[in-house]
């Protein structure tokens, strides 16, 4: 590593005034708070969707006066129509998707303690690294557009203006199509339905411009980690949390150009009479659709997938990695095998991208195709089983300390088996004909890359939140958030489970249509309650998290009695993050309990010496990378 | 808070097994020959991930239980892992899901590669916003001649068929799927608008419907009755209620009904309708 380079080029002077502090920051810090709190903006929009969502099949034909009057064509009378429940479906899934799920877990807490967890002053390229953020941002505003452009009869009228494709004001939240956009629903325009005018536009439009700003971020992240380590950070002294962090900035590098491109080629479906994904001589609402004709709407799943699945890692990894670390650091313990902790996330982000096409089995792709998607899914099973026999090891002779953040850690390692391990069930093609776009599907994918992830991110939150404001978030109430989450959703998703055994399709805006659905009614309604009781209880993380941010008891600078590089600086760190000293590092990341030593803790930073063993030997399984 | 915590997750496990050991939520009877391969494929998996599942859940709340901090001044144990321990889950874990991922492709790739068998009684299907046509090639078993540009749903005419095509004379159209039982139906997908999936429960088939695309598919039934069909790919505003129904039929009550022309279809169809009752669920 050129040192020299480091400092001319990366170095940076603190800036003084406000907007460059805080709004127009290249300080890779505030990035990540920025994304934070764009993440915890947005989460709250999809969360009061998904409880709209659960009003409206619990209690259809309900009259719901607050609805009446925010969106009197989509709910006349305070009745939600079937599509304003499928915009609610469509916006719920792609705000959790992008604006959460990828967020909060790589923009946020990455941006945030990667250049600190590899001794690097900030990241290689500020700039970029607040455009991406900011591009971000944009994207999250076109896509609130949506809301109001088909929610609101004026704002609709003037996206109307714009053209047929942007036809507005057809009184639902946004698209129907589902967060997977399938064309040639997504592309025909508004003959398809309400909500396909300008709805699909901004949503096509935001994601793109979301896909550039992961890209930017994708890019910056991997020439950090790799060109900006402080002396003697070897990559297997990495923090796992880094590994996860690295991995996944390659998997949206990789995956999000190809979504870029098919959204470019849908908008154009649509806006200038191309016909990629649209096939000829098609006939809707009572009339040949003109001009289309080859495009094949397989293609578009294909291109989605692609993305779609790397996706779901994208949204998992860090918080695998943030798991890891924390269980390492309350178990005061070593991490069990990080050697092959680091080849487990590996394996699986590489894995993530041969798999896209079990998404597809009953699509009409060719079925010897969806043979071999199918057993290169259920191989992804077995490093993900590795990570999890490596998180029980970890614990395996612990001496646990149970503070929020490790019990959501906890919660993490429960909810991933939970989740994950029904894809044994959804991967195999046999079993598909029956489970496909099932609720077991919605289970499955909400409990592994939804709520798993949200727990990575909470247990990171309750973690580093020191760290990032100088202030300790308070316990008591975080164990009230965790108790409450933890057996809310388990009580939210096991039963989906259930609704998938009797073959409840997904995006059913009623299920009183169908006689096989009887027997899981009682099933809806019970999610419902635990669903409200569970988006109840995150109004004591939002006022935890803001009321500490002020209020909260102080942090020392290592509150965990932790190891890695953040927990040697200030806290909150300083403008470049060390303030002028280049750590070194001597270690691993995970030396707790080191027989002989003064402390249960050693940090990366001290010196090797005679008197303290690094570690046990290469040959005995040390997993962290020595070299004595 | 070690210990509740792992009576919490014990619990949870307890209650997520017990939703499907109890079988409250269970598969709609299997009506077709592969139905019952489909569920004899589905238990063996179930029980591996109900095992799988249950033993790191219970190891899960055991190590948090075992090795909460006590007041106790004795470090944790100070160990990097073990190797061994490593390639033994590896392998094992390799072993039990790429099993699993062979066996779970012998249903599929019995009905997938391989054509419909000689004797299948062939049925186009032609999915559109919100409803399903079912085009019979009536006594000459030939398909009258659809094209799109004849589609007019005000007329009626939801398939396209060219009424100037002879074949076409003995052509029915109509709203409900109606089956032999015990012979081979192949049904030739197609959609005329956006995709849409074919999904009955109990056949244990699901299959899209791609606009652009003719996709051949078939299987056996094998038992009579009245089954919901349900749309199972988002297809727009009404996607909840594209419904229709599959009717299986005796062997001489389906050949007498495919034999009449399409208006005593259509009544005879109805009456069918009515006879036949929905499973009890």
């Amino acid at each position: 590593m050129a040192e020299a380079t480091h400092e001319e080029v990366h170095r940076h002077p603190a800036p003084t005034g406000f907007i460059r502090k805080y709004i127009f920051s290249i300080d890779h810090k505030v990035i990540g708070i920025q994304y934070i709190l764009l993440a915890l903006t947005a989460v709250l929009v999809g969360l009061v969707m998904s409880i709209l969502m659960r009003l409206n099949l619990s209690w259809p034909g309900t009259h719901w006066p607050i609805m009446a009057t925010l969106f009197p064509t989509g709910a006349p009378g305070g009745i939600m129509s079937p599509e304003f429940y499928l915009s609610l479906v469509t916006m719920h899934g792609t705000i959790m998707v992008f604006f959460v799920l990828t967020t909060a877990p790589q923009g946020g807490f990455g941006n945030y303690f990667l250049p600190i967890q590899i001794g690097a002053e900030d990241m290689a390229f500020p700039v970029l690294n607040m455009m991406s953020f900011w591009v971000t941002l944009v994207g999250f505003v076109v896509l609130l557009l949506a809301i109001f452009a088909e929610g609101n009869l004026t704002i609709g009228s003037w996206f109307s203006k714009l053209g047929e494709s942007f036809a507005a004001g057809s009184g639902t939240v946004g698209p129907i199509g589902g967060w997977t956009g399938y064309p040639p629903l997504s592309a025909l325009g508004k003959v398809a339905g309400p909500g396909q005018g300008a709805g699909v536009n901004l949503w096509i439009i935001s994601i793109a411009i979301f896909c550039v700003g992961s890209l930017l971020g994708a890019l910056n992240f991997i020439t950090t980690l790799i060109n900006m380590r402080t002396k003697g950070m070897t990559m297997m002294r990495m923090p796992l949390t880094c590994w996860a962090w690295f991995t996944t900035a390659i998997l949206a590098l990789l995956s999000f150009p190809v979504l870029l491109a098919g959204g470019i080629l849908l908008l154009l479906d649509r806006i200038a009479g191309t016909s990629f994904f649209i096939p000829g001589g098609l006939y809707v609402s009572g009339s040949l659709v003109p001009l289309h004709t080859g495009g094949s709407p397989l293609l578009w799943q294909h291109l989605f997938w692609f993305f779609g699945h790397p996706e779901v890692y994208i949204a998992i990894l860090p918080g695998m990695g943030a798991t890891s670390h924390i269980l390492s650091t309350f178990a005061r313990k070593p991490i069990f095998g990080y050697r092959a902790m680091v080849f487990a996330i590996f394996a699986i982000g590489m894995l993530g991208f041969f798999v896209w096409g079990h998404h597809m089995f009953i699509s009409g792709m060719s079925p010897y195709s969806a043979i071999a998607f199918s057993v290169l899914t259920l191989s992804i099973g077995v490093p993900s089983a590795i990570k999890t026999f490596n998180w029980l090891g970890t614990l395996w002779g612990a001496k646990i300390r149970f503070t929020t953040p490790m019990l959501f850690a906890i919660g993490f390692v429960s909810l991933f088996v939970a989740g994950g391990i029904t894809g044994l069930v959804l991967g195999q093609t046999s079993l598909d004909f029956f489970f496909h776009d099932t609720y077991f599907v919605t289970a499955h994918f909400h409990l592994v890359m939804g709520v798993a992830s949200i727990f990575g991110m909470f247990a990171a939150t309750y973690f580093w939140f020191p760290k990032m404001f100088g202030r300790m978030m308070n316990e008591s109430l975080g164990k009230v958030h965790f108790w409450v989450t933890f057996i809310g959703v388990y009580a939210i998703f096991v039963p989906f489970h259930a609704m998938g055994m009797v073959g409840m399709p997904r995006r059913y805006a009623n299920f009183g249509e169908y006689e096989f659905l009887k027997s899981a009614h009682g099933l809806v309604l019970f999610v419902t309650v635990a669903a409200l009781i569970t988006a109840a209880v995150q109004i004591v993380f939002y006022f935890n998290f803001f009321w500490s941010m002020f209020k909260g008891k102080k942090a020392s600078d290592n509150p965990w009695d932790a190891t890695t590089l953040e927990w040697t600086t200030a806290t909150p760190p300083p403008h470049d993050n060390f303030a002028g000293v280049v750590p070194e590092v001597y270690r691993g990341p995970y030396e707790f309990s080191v027989p002989g030593a003064a402390k249960d803790f050693i940090m990366q930073t001290e010196p090797e010496g005679p008197d303290i063993s690094g570690g046990l030997g290469e040959a005995s399984g040390n997993g962290n990378g020595h070299k004595h | 808070m070690g210990r509740v915590l792992a009576i919490a997750i014990w619990i949870i496990t307890l209650g997520s097994v017990w939703m499907f050991v109890s079988k409250r939520w269970w598969f709609p009877e299997a009506i077709s020959e592969h139905g019952p391969r489909v569920d004899s494929q589905f238990m063996i998996t179930i029980i591996v991930v109900g095992v799988a599942f249950a033993a790191a859940q219970i190891g899960l709340g055991w190590v948090v239980w075992k090795f909460r901090d006590t007041a106790s001044t004795a470090r944790a144990t100070y160990s990097h892992g073990n190797n061994r321990l490593e390639v033994v889950w590896t392998v094992v874990t390799a072993v039990i899901f790429i099993s699993l991922a062979i066996m779970g492709q012998k249903v599929w790739a019995s009905l997938h590669l391989h054509a419909a068998p000689p004797g299948s009684y062939t049925i186009e299907v032609v999915a559109q916003q919100f409803s399903w046509n079912f085009h019979y090639s009536g006594k000459d078993t030939v398909f009258g001649r659809t094209d799109p540009k004849l589609i007019d749903d005000s007329a009626l005419n939801y398939v396209g068929l060219d009424d100037t095509d002879p074949n076409a004379k003995d052509d029915s159209v109509v709203s409900t799927l109606v089956v032999p039982v015990n012979r081979p139906v192949e049904l030739i997908l197609k959609s005329k608008d956006v995709t849409h999936s074919f999904f009955v429960p109990q056949l244990r088939f699901k299959q899209d419907l791609v606009p652009g695309m003719a996709i051949p598919v078939h299987f056996t039934v094998t038992k009579t009755g009245k089954y919901e069909i349900a749309c199972a790919e988002l297809c727009g505003m009404n996607h909840y209620k594209m419904k229709s129904y599959m009717l299986v039929l005796p062997e001489n009550e389906f050949s007498e009904l495919i034999a009449l022309p399409q208006d005593k279809f259509q009544a005879r169809k109805d009456e069918l309708l009515n006879k036949y009752q929905l499973p009890q669920y």
